[in-house]
Parts: C-alpha cells; sequence; structure tokens
C-alpha cells in the first residue's frame, strides 16, 4: 500500500512531468501496461458471462484513475474497433464501492459496440471509462419503501440500486419489477430470485406462443416451475402497480420511452433514466435548419454555405486556416445534428464528432461547439 | 508593386487584365480539371481503406519512440563507458527524429484524427522540439501547405532568413546566405520555433518585436522545459556524469536538427522545384493547387527504414497532395500518384539523398550572389 502511494506520488509530481514531457507520464506507463496510467480512466476485463442470447456481462477491474460511481450513475466505455475508438454509454450494474465494475450491454440491431463486445470481449481486452455521470441516484437519506421498474437493458442501474441497498443491509422494503421479452432474456434471474429481502416480479412481454420456443420452455419446465408466463401479464399498468407495491415513498425507472411513460403517469414524481439510442433522418432537403453555435448565444438558419462562413457571417471567429480541408485548423466538434463534408461527401450524423467546419455543410438543424 | 498590376487605374481596360492573369497560366497542361478529381478519387480510396492497420502502425512506431527515448537516457547515464554514451545518444537522437518527423508532424496534420483517440488529436498533440505546437500547426499546416512555395507566403521559403529563389529580390544581407544556411541546419528546432516570429518583416520595419509578444512568451515557455529537460534536470540526475549526460543531450537534438533541415529543404528546393508568384495563383481551381503542390514539391528515393526516419515526407509530393493522410500510405500510392501525373504531362521530382542535397546547396550558395 505504502509503496503504491509512493509510486503515485512520484509519477505525479512535477519533476516527472517535465521528463517525461511534453507527452506526460501516462504516454510511458501505458506501453509497461495499458491499464498503467496516471489521468486516463481505464479498466482491464476479468471476466466475460453471455448468460442470456442478446447480452453480454462484463466484469471490468478499473484502475486507480477511475473516480468511482454512484448506484444508477452512467460511464461512457470506449473500446477500438478496427482502428477507431468508440465510446458509448453504459450504467454499471454492480454495487457502488465494490472492486470490480460489473456491465451488462444489450445486444443492438445493427450495433456497433455492443455486438462487438458480444462477439469479442475476452479477459484481459482494456477499455477505457470516462465520464461518470447521471442524477438517476438514490437520495442519501434511503426512502422506506421504494419501488424499482425496469425494462429489457434498463436493469443495469436498477440492479446496482438493488444490489447496493443490500450490501448496505437497508432494512425499508424494495419491490422490483423487471420487464423483458421473455424469461430467457430476463438478465440476472438467478439472482433477483435469490434475493429474500426484494419482492421480485417479472413480467414477460412477449408470450411463448408467440415466441415459438417450445422446446426451450419445454426443457425448463423439468429443471423448475414453469415461468414463461411470469408474474405480470403484459406490460406495465396501474394494476402491475397494485401486485408490486401500493404507495411507495420512492419509485424508479429505466427502461424504453414508453415504460417510463406509463409509470409516470402512475407516478408523476418517480425518477426516471431511458435510453434511446439518437436516430438521426437526414432530410431530403438540405437548408433552412437551425445551426447553433455553443459558446455563444448565437444561432443561425441554415442558407446552404459552409459552417465556417456560416459561422463568421455571423460575426463569430472560429480559428480557420486553408478553408479548403487540407489544414484542420478549423476543426471542431460537433455536439449534434448531421453535417456533409463536401468534399468526401460523408455525412456525419453521430452525436458528438469532430468536422472541417470549413467543408461542411449543415443537414438540418446542427450545433457546433466552436 | 504587384496590386498595382492586378489594379489597372484605368477600368476601360478589362482586357488587358485578363490577359495580364492568364499569360502565367499559358503553360499549364490541359484537363487540369479532371487531373484533380482523379487525385481525389486516390484520396478517397484511401480514406475508406483506413482501419486497424492505420493504428497500429502508429501505435508500433510509438513504442518504438519511446523505448529509444528511455533506453537512449538509461544509457547515457551509464555514459562513463563510451560505447555506452555512443549508443544511448544514437538512440535518443534517432527518438527525436521519430517524435519529430513520422509521429509529430504527421499527427499534428491531423492524419490519425479519425481514431478518436485523444493521445493523438492533431490539434492538441506537442512533439519534443523547440516549437510550440499551435505556432507549428498555423506555420506549417495551414501557411506552408495551402501557399507552398509561394515567394511572400509561405515562409517555408527561406525562413524569413535566407534567399531561396530568384523571385526574392537580392540584397546585400544575402552574401550571407551560405552562412544563415549552416546556422538554421545547426539550430534547426529553434530556427522552426521563431518561425511566426517573421523576422523578414522585423528586418523590414514593418513590425517591432512588441507585436510578437504572445508568440514569443508562448515559445519561450516551450523551449524552457525543453531546455530544463535535457541540459537541466537529466543532466542533473546523472549526478557525476552530467556533463556526459548534457554532452549526449545535445549531440541528439543536433542530430535531429542537421537531419529534419536535410529533408525537409529537400523537400522544396532541389534542381526542378519551382516557386511561385502570389498573382500566378490568385483563383486557383483545386486542379491547379494538386498541380503547384506537385511542381513546388520533390521526393527522396530510399528504403523502408529511409522513408520512416524521414516521416514519409521523402514522399514529399504525396504529402503535399494529401497532407491528412497517414503518412505510411504515401509509400503505397506514390505508383498511382506517379501514373496520374504521367498521363495528365505533369513533372514529377524524385531523386536520391545525396543528389538532391546536393542541389539544395548549390542553390543556397548561388543565391548568394546579386547576378543569380
Amino acid at each position: 500500500m505504502f509503496t503504491q502511494t509512493l509510486t503515485r506520488r512520484v509519477l505525479g509530481s512535477n519533476l516527472v512531468d517535465l521528463l517525461t514531457g511534453p507527452h506526460g507520464v501516462d504516454r510511458y506507463t501505458e506501453l509497461v501496461s495499458p491499464t498503467w496510467t496516471q489521468n486516463d480512466a481505464r479498466a482491464r476485463i476479468v471476466a466475460v458471462r453471455r448468460s442470456t442470447p442478446r447480452s453480454v456481462t462484463l466484469l471490468l477491474e478499473p484502475n486507480d484513475a477511475f473516480p468511482g460511481f454512484k448506484a444508477g450513475q452512467h460511464v461512457n466505455l470506449s473500446v477500438d474497433i478496427d482502428g477507431r475508438r468508440r465510446t458509448r454509454c453504459y450504467s454499471p450494474a454492480s454495487a457502488e464501492g465494490q472492486r470490480l465494475l460489473e456491465l451488462t450491454i444489450g445486444r443492438h440491431e445493427g450495433g456497433l459496440v455492443s455486438e462487438h463486445l458480444y462477439r469479442n470481449a475476452r479477459p484481459g481486452m482494456v477499455v477505457g471509462l470516462e465520464k461518470v455521470g447521471g442524477d438517476f441516484v438514490l437520495p442519501a437519506i434511503r426512502p422506506r419503501r421504494i419501488l424499482l421498474i425496469s425494462g429489457g437493458s434498463g436493469i443495469t442501474p436498477v440492479m446496482s440500486m438493488l444490489r447496493t441497498l443490500i450490501a448496505e443491509r437497508y432494512d425499508g422494503r424494495v419491490t422490483f419489477i423487471h420487464y423483458a421479452r421473455s424469461r430467457d432474456e430476463a438478465c440476472y434471474h438467478d439472482e433477483l430470485a435469490e434475493m429474500s429481502r426484494v419482492r421480485v416480479l417479472h413480467g414477460y412481454t412477449r408470450t411463448p406462443e408467440h415466441g415459438g420456443s417450445a422446446r426451450l420452455d419445454a426443457g425448463e419446465a423439468k429443471l423448475g416451475p414453469p415461468r414463461e408466463h411470469g408474474d405480470l401479464q403484459g406490460h406495465f399498468g396501474a394494476e402491475h402497480l397494485v401486485a408490486a407495491m401500493p404507495n411507495p415513498d420512492a419509485v424508479y425507472v429505466c427502461g424504453p420511452p414508453a415504460l417510463v411513460t406509463a409509470v409516470r403517469e402512475q407516478y408523476p414524481a418517480a425518477i426516471s433514466e431511458s435510453f434511446v439510442p439518437p436516430v438521426f433522418t437526414v432530410p431530403a432537403d438540405p437548408s433552412g435548419g437551425q445551426v447553433s453555435f455553443l459558446g455563444s448565444t448565437i444561432s443561425v438558419i441554415d442558407d446552404g454555405r459552409t459552417l465556417l462562413e456560416q459561422a463568421e457571417a455571423a460575426g463569430l471567429q472560429p480559428t480557420s486556416g486553408c478553408r479548403m480541408g487540407i489544414c484542420h485548423s478549423c476543426t471542431c466538434r460537433k455536439t449534434g445534428g448531421a453535417v456533409r463534408n463536401l468534399i468526401t461527401g460523408a455525412i456525419s450524423t453521430a452525436e458528438s464528432e469532430d468536422i472541417q467546419i470549413c467543408v461542411s455543410v449543415p443537414v438540418g438543424d446542427v450545433e457546433i461547439d466552436l | 508593386m504587384t496590386q498595382s498590376v492586378l489594379e489597372p487605374p484605368q477600368t476601360e481596360q478589362p482586357q488587358a487584365l485578363e490577359q495580364a492573369q492568364v499569360l502565367n497560366r499559358s503553360d499549364l497542361p490541359p484537363n487540369l480539371d479532371a487531373f484533380g478529381a482523379e487525385l481525389d478519387a486516390l484520396r478517397q480510396r484511401v480514406l475508406d481503406d483506413l482501419g486497424e492497420r492505420d493504428a497500429d502502425y502508429i501505435h508500433r512506431i510509438i513504442k518504438a519512440q519511446r523505448t529509444l527515448e528511455v533506453g537512449g537516457r538509461a544509457l547515457l547515464f551509464l555514459g562513463i563507458i563510451p560505447p555506452a554514451w555512443l549508443a544511448g545518444t544514437v538512440m535518443l537522437g534517432l527518438s527525436k527524429i521519430l517524435d519529430n518527423m513520422e509521429i509529430g508532424h504527421n499527427v499534428m496534420h491531423g492524419q490519425y484524427d479519425w481514431m478518436g483517440e485523444p493521445a493523438l488529436y492533431g490539434k492538441d498533440f506537442e512533439w519534443d522540439n523547440a516549437c510550440p505546437g499551435d505556432q507549428w500547426r498555423h506555420s506549417h499546416n495551414y501557411m506552408h501547405h495551402t501557399h507552398t512555395n509561394i515567394v511572400g507566403m509561405d515562409r517555408d521559403v527561406g525562413y524569413g532568413i535566407l534567399r531561396m529563389s530568384d523571385k526574392q529580390p537580392w540584397e546585400p544581407y544575402f552574401l550571407g546566405n551560405p552562412l544563415y544556411a549552416f546556422l538554421l541546419m545547426v539550430l534547426f528546432q529553434y530556427g522552426v520555433a521563431v518561425h511566426e516570429l517573421e523576422t523578414e518583416r522585423i528586418r523590414a520595419g514593418e513590425i517591432g518585436f512588441a507585436d510578437k509578444k504572445e508568440m514569443l512568451l508562448e515559445t519561450w515557455q516551450k523551449v524552457r522545459r525543453q531546455t530544463l529537460k535535457d541540459y537541466v534536470a537529466f543532466p542533473l540526475l546523472s549526478g557525476p556524469f552530467a556533463p556526459l549526460v548534457f554532452a549526449g543531450n545535445m549531440t541528439a537534438n543536433l542530430m535531429r536538427n542537421v537531419w529534419s533541415y536535410t529533408i525537409i529543404f529537400c523537400g522544396h528546393f532541389p534542381d526542378g522545384t519551382q516557386e511561385f508568384t502570389i498573382e500566378e495563383t490568385e483563383n486557383e481551381s483545386r486542379g491547379m493547387w494538386y498541380y503547384r503542390q506537385i511542381l513546388g514539391s520533390a521526393n527522396l528515393t530510399g528504403g523502408k527504414w529511409f522513408h520512416i526516419f524521414s516521416g514519409n515526407l521523402s514522399f514529399q509530393v504525396e504529402h503535399h497532395l494529401f497532407p491528412d493522410l497517414p503518412a505510411h500510405r504515401y509509400a503505397e500510392i506514390a505508383p498511382q500518384v506517379r501514373e496520374i501525373c504521367e498521363r495528365y504531362g505533369v513533372p514529377y521530382n524524385t531523386g536520391p539523398l545525396l543528389k538532391q542535397f546536393g542541389s539544395v546547396v548549390r542553390k543556397i550558395c548561388k543565391l548568394a550572389l546579386p547576378w543569380n
């Protein structure tokens, strides 16, 4: 412990910063071991489980640069795919304060990162962890009656809350309703079944009659009580609440927008989180969108010129150079919307991406951090 | 002076003005638009193919550079043993060459921005060189690469102290051309660091040092840290061997200075490369811009390691066409660029280092004299 602290002190010192300048000490130590960094939070995958056909669970060992998280918060996970760093936001499912971080990642149709991790994640792989955040957290003074509701991969932050409450020997009452498509896809099913102090109700939104997995259901029937219909029928509704917990002090819901809306109808004060992958449809007529320049209060209506020209016409002075896509002096972070690169014709729709404003034109509404 | 040519006092002579502009372009090869489109398509093919291979390449080069650096500095601590001193110095020199050329110069061009790796962002990268990265990005990426070899705009034409083109009017000061060139070579990193000072304008009395206060302060902060590192901290850490470490570090910096100067001067000034005037290059199309980049640049022939330690600036032509493509790709596309040039009748300048550098030295000496 002492030597660890000493090593950290030395590596973080001004002298070492000078000696390793201008790159910094992390750019040297990371070559010895990729997670040996003072400033970049990273983690090594220590175990991989694929317990349902639509998800992969990673157990991560973060380095000392990882600041930790509160149950319910999310963290940006970054992974290199074909030479490109891809970052996605996930909520850990493990209890707060644990040494290992658990992420359960649901596969999306055409999801680049989730599919990559489902196929390729293996122990020893290193990932980046950045920007812990989110207000979907339990209050410091725990409510006495807590109702937790989740749908699909929205289970992870709620699971983290549950595990945290159990770890701190919470003595109030907790009920947890989880919706999945079917028994197969219900993450953490067995672990939840063993939580004796928590009332757990499962709802399956696709009944086996329609799912066509009769053979599997028959196999399960031999192993235990038939659960294929779940404890609750269909999607969330008022009758599910009566079955679960009347008059809770606090309600937390995480899942698809439809679930959050339905819960909000019953409990307007419910604290919610919803992961919706941003869907951009590129408008057929590129002109007329709203172009907002962050860091100023200025926004303009797209007139078809490059973002650089429009920014300058609005009285802003973004850094620029060649104005022809050569020198990258003008590269800015686009924080929202879609733009087209006039040289390559490529359309950037990613929510956060660096673009060259001198050769990019808006495609609909755009937000630029100059 | 040249402005008056462009803005004739008599407006009833628009015909004459047009002719004056076209005159300089009469020897342009035909079909430059198609030429530009072919080069654009080539660039796009490389962009579409970027991926893990390129990421692995730059990561391997970085690992090699850091290993050479740490190993070199460690050996210099044993500098009392002559072979250790020599090996340490050479390793550190090679590491600085890699850091500045294949890594720093190329990363700062934004060649690896597509990777999304913060440590390799072109706009943030800082190199082991006296010149602050931000100033380099302006003077090199923008001024030099956009206005390549345009006398009066591209300050790489003589670095504000040399006469590198007969388009620069001679003055007695230029009698010292070979001497200034030698000093620039030996102190190259400092020459680059004061690039933004625009010494030629200070000499002409257009601006004073006071106008450059901010730039000088920024340069001073970078130079101070670089000096503290190489000439104070590492020598002192070696205790009694301080003078040996000091000498090793100085030699390594000198190695990098001489090598990068040689490669860079071979990029734009050997026989056959051309300089341009501001008027010649007004209202250029993309094809014309590509054409000027090729006329103003020259390649060097050599083996794989020669190209790596040149930062692939030995493919100066390809670099000037596509400054933001990962440089290790230049070798792969060079035959295609050359083939396109041949088809359109565009000269492609290439030659071995000794021949090219010899012609640069001759030019430097020749242009010291008023009748050249």
